[in-house]
């Protein structure tokens, strides 16, 4: 007696219900390890959001759900228990992978012109922008295309015209 | 003078092209190692064949040699261990694998199928060793010198062109 079409939203609702249903358990197992201590995890999500994961490369190390990354927050993880400090767990990292796993970069001479990079190109735009005003400035009134009120569509403020 | 003046754009579109084509060609990963120029990090690993003998950093020592981390999960090692099998046979070097977060079965059942080019192969199980050596991109391969100085590393794949152009020369230097 069923129509084909509701026969077929049955089979569809069905294959949801399996697939999300397989899904969800998998999903609620990885946040596993977190509860026992929350201020020493609160500190490992603040280190580690600040660390570059370098399977995929625009996750950080607290985002990503990469293998070396998870064991990467396995040993902040340890290294906050033993009690090391934020900066010795940064040199932990960065003599292994180098300055690139910081989103940070320290401030050094290679570093100069991506830390000052983006002030610089304000400061020649603003120069730019000064004196090309300036200059404008100068020029006298001929220079200039003259408005043409009664020639050009200067539509009224409002009212219909007749 | 005044009438190139309208080049400017021109010019300045040249310049950002050219910089945006440097880029394609640069690889984001590969990551400039700081290891290179440092003493390889100590290690006391089991060997993949024999978890009652280990091998450690000092043991290394007073030789040049070539560490290959793999692992029998690893596509990309597959593809590059022909060659890696047919550069051990050349006998240049000793070629030592780390197995890197394996199973020691399945590491090893991967070397009886495809050939075992290493004088042996160091396990390591949950990776430590490989975060010590800065692993994050299976395969990877690094060349240590006499004094346990990490003098190369090649991240992915080795290919021919690198074993020619930058690790034989590099051998024969550290070697003579």
């Amino acid at each position: 007696m069923t129509h084909p079409e509701t026969r077929f939203a049955r089979v569809v609702l069905l294959a949801c219900l399996v697939l999300f249903g397989a899904t969800s358990p998998l999903r609620a197992g990885e946040a596993a390890p977190a509860a026992d201590d929350p201020a020493l995890e609160a500190r490992l999500v603040a280190i580690t959001s600040e660390l570059r994961c370098l399977v995929c490369q625009n996750q950080t190390i607290a985002d990503s759900h990469a293998d070396l990354a998870v064991d990467l927050r396995n040993q902040v993880r340890e290294m906050l228990r033993r009690g090391d400090s934020r900066e010795q767990i940064v040199a932990y990292m960065t003599a292994r992978y180098g300055d690139f796993v910081l989103y940070r970069p320290p401030l050094k001479e290679s570093t100069a012109l991506l830390w000052f990079g983006p002030a610089l190109l304000m400061v020649a735009g603003l120069v730019v922008l000064v004196v090309v005003l300036r200059r404008r400035a100068r020029l006298p009134d001929e220079s200039f295309e003259t408005d043409d009120d009664t020639s050009g569509p200067t539509p009224a403020a409002g009212g219909p015209t007749s | 003078m005044k009438s190139l003046k309208f080049l400017i754009p021109l010019a300045l579109f040249g310049v950002l092209a050219l910089f945006l084509a440097a880029g394609l060609k640069l690889d984001p990963r590969e990551v400039p190692s700081p290891l290179i120029g440092k003493p390889a990090p100590d290690f006391k690993l089991t060997r993949l064949d024999d978890p009652t003998a280990s091998i450690s950093r000092d043991d290394m020592l007073g030789k040049v040699w070539i560490l290959n981390v793999w692992a029998s999960w690893c596509v990309a090692c597959r593809e590059e261990h022909p060659m890696l099998v047919e550069f051990a046979q050349r006998k240049l070097v000793p070629v030592y694998g780390l197995n890197y977060k394996d199973v020691r079965a399945d590491g090893t059942a991967w070397l009886s199928r495809h050939g075992n080019p290493y004088e042996a192969s160091l396990f390591d199980g949950d990776g430590r060793v490989g975060i010590d050596f800065g692993v994050y991109g299976v395969p990877e391969t690094f060349v240590i010198d006499r004094k346990g100085v990490i003098r190369f590393k090649q991240i992915g794949p080795l290919t021919p062109e690198v074993l020619r152009d930058r690790i034989e020369p590099l051998l024969k230097s550290l070697q003579a």
